[in-house]
């Protein structure tokens, strides 16, 4: 990379409809794409890593963790291919999930089969404490997702894609 | 592990995530710099695959799985390359802000794996 000039020189913001504001705000999704396959890479590899490892010690909050990590999965593949119906469905039941289980987590932690609530400790899942384990990112992440879709849905009039 | 050396190693990941996503946010493209940053954050990745091979022969044995280290830390050194191919595919101001979440992504995996090394 010997320093082509234009690396450093800023895109320009277009405001207004055009081409290259799509192509800016496909680059935001372009983010999230890259933060959710990140979050799935975890989520998967530590669900199977727990489920291998210990899987009696919580088979229930172990089974919703590799669920987690699916859904953060297929929620990855939809952002990036434009699936926008599918990406809607993963990503609300993402949030409804981590609603649901972290509440659960905190009200209830026997019902996951959780003795302990240590957000980094061997029972640490994904929607545990509401992703405490993962620096709140699993509730941050959908809301951040399902507005990512209405502000897609409202800038392209494409309402069958991203 | 090398307490010493993993905490720089944070420290390093996190500066180089906080650069990247504010050069991104910014609306530069990947640069020397940034891309730099990354190749940084990889070297210090693979210095400390050599420690972890090293260290238990010399009498610093982990104490919690290895194999699970292992998951972090080869997963670890699969995502700056990852990132930075991204970003030379892909040369928007947003491939910048991806470098910094990789970046950032490597500083909590290596706290993970000091947590696995010496819980």
């Amino acid at each position: 990379m010997s320093g082509a000039q234009n690396t450093e020189e800023p895109e320009a913001a277009v405001p207004g409809g055009t081409s290259a504001t799509r192509r800016a705000g496909s680059g935001v999704g372009r983010v999230l794409v890259a933060v959710y396959a990140v979050l799935a890479i975890a989520a998967t590899g530590r669900s199977v890593f727990q489920i291998i490892d210990r899987f009696s010690e919580a088979p229930v909050a172990f089974l919703l963790s590799a669920l987690a990590g699916v859904i953060y999965i297929v929620a990855t593949i939809a952002l990036a291919a434009r699936l926008r119906t599918l990406a809607l469905i993963t990503i609300s039941i993402e949030l409804v999930g981590v609603l649901v289980v972290g509440t659960l987590s905190l009200v209830a932690p026997a019902l996951l089969g959780l003795d302990s609530l240590d957000p980094f400790g061997r029972e640490s899942t994904v929607w545990s404490v509401y992703g405490a384990g993962y620096l709140l990112v699993p509730l941050a992440l959908p809301v951040l997702g399902l507005l990512y879709l209405r502000s897609r849905a409202g800038r392209t009039g494409r309402p069958t894609k991203v | 592990m090398i307490f010493a050396f993993t905490i720089a190693q944070v420290i390093v990941a996190c500066a180089a995530g906080l650069l990247c996503v504010s050069i991104g946010l910014a609306g530069r493209r990947p640069n020397d710099l940034t891309l730099g940053g990354l190749v940084l954050v990889e070297v210090l990745l693979l210095v400390q695959l050599v420690i972890a091979l090293i260290a238990p022969a010399l009498g610093n044995h982990p104490r919690g799985s290895i194999p699970l280290f292992y998951v972090y830390l080869i997963s670890a050194l699969l995502i700056p390359p990852l990132a930075v191919v991204w970003a030379l595919i892909e040369r928007t101001r947003w491939s910048t802000v991806v470098l910094g979440v990789a970046a950032f992504a490597i500083a909590v995996m290596v706290v993970r794996m000091a947590q696995i090394w010496a819980p």
